[in-house]
């Protein structure tokens, strides 16, 4: 069902009209980010500058949670990396139609990609052959994304400042995950490594080095491995 | 190890992470030992970041509503979230039970 290929200069139109609606859960999950930054040891500047250095809203929160409870430095690394870890099947994905951009590019658009982003192009780019048009697609929806990530970034930190700590405005962090859990649990396998992710995490939340959330998780990725060899 | 090269290090793994495929090793299919694992990363990771914040009040579990309300909360956030999938409709309902329980207690 391949529609015919659109001009390719409005590529960067119709990849910012096609991640529209997903910014309307980007906007509060910035706020939040914004707000627990202003709040966090390491400060609102630092806090805030994890939106341009690291541009990826999960391993944002969990790095300043984690700096704030005390962990190791290389333990805040590790956990922050294998949250984004998804990213290397994304690149994967996007890896053929990448090729057949510039080498600017490629090196360039990397740093702007997104959950979001990629969900929208990577379903856009089964439908069009044009390279031109595919890069102008995934700037237009990644640069959308980065620019409301930032203005929702310094707009939560500006908000921050004003909250007072009995508002118990922290709880929004895991509400955020939570809603980011529900749609990543796809199959039955999937629950298992939620259920046994979330439980051994709360057993090992006495870790030493804050490494009780990295020993959850590595711990639901392998009973998610093993449900998923049983199933096959 | 400073807060800031800590920060500035995990931004420069993430563009690497990006990069990776696109940028560097190519069109090459990714293998299943690498493939398999990484499909299970996201839940596994979101409910490790959930599940202690929620049921634990100082460090011990606590599902009580009178001392931890937000045990109830991310029950009624969940059920939220898993009707709506929308971030601000799951952020308000569980603030909003929250601050009932906040004040009713």
């Amino acid at each position: 069902m391949a529609q015919p290929p659109s001009p390719s200069r409005r590529g960067i139109t119709d990849g910012a009209k096609s991640v529209a609606p997903l910014l309307l859960g980007v906007i509060p999950f910035g706020l939040v980010f914004g707000v627990v930054a202003a709040g966090s040891t390491v400060g609102p500047w630092l806090g805030g500058s994890t939106s341009v250095i690291m541009f990826a809203g999960a391993a944002q929160l969990a790095t300043l949670q984690l700096i704030d409870a005390g962990a190791a430095g290389a333990v805040v690394i590790a956990t922050a990396l294998v949250i984004n870890a998804r990213h290397l099947m994304y690149s994967a994905a996007l890896a053929p139609h990448f090729q057949e951009f510039p080498r600017g590019a490629r090196f360039a658009l990397p740093y702007i990609m997104t959950d979001q982003a990629f969900a929208v192009s990577i379903v856009r780019f089964g439908d069009v052959t044009d390279p031109l048009y595919k890069r102008r697609y995934f700037t237009g929806a990644a640069l959308a994304l980065w620019v409301t990530w930032q203005i929702s970034t310094v707009t939560g930190i500006a908000l921050g400042a004003q909250v007072p700590a009995s508002w118990s405005l922290d709880f929004a962090i895991p509400l955020v995950f939570l809603v980011l859990l529900i749609p990543a649990i796809k199959s039955r396998a999937d629950l298992v490594a939620a259920v046994v992710g979330g439980t051994i995490a709360v057993a090992a939340s006495g870790a030493p080095y804050g490494l009780g959330l990295m020993i959850g998780a590595v711990s639901g990725v392998v009973a998610g491995i093993v449900t998923h060899r049983m199933a096959t | 190890m400073t807060d800031a090269a800590i920060i500035v290090t995990i931004g420069v793994g993430t563009y690497l992470l990006r990069l990776s495929f696109v940028g560097i090793i190519g069109t090459r299919p990714m293998p299943d030992w690498a493939m398999v694992p990484l499909r299970f990363v996201a839940p596994s990771v979101l409910a490790a970041l959930v599940a202690p914040a929620v049921l634990l009040r100082e460090g011990v579990i606590d599902l009580a509503p009178a001392t931890n309300p937000r045990a109830l909360a991310a029950l009624v956030a969940l059920l939220v979230a898993w009707k709506t999938k929308n971030v601000a409709a799951v952020i308000v309902a569980g603030m909003a039970v929250v601050w009932l329980l906040q004040a009713i207690i």
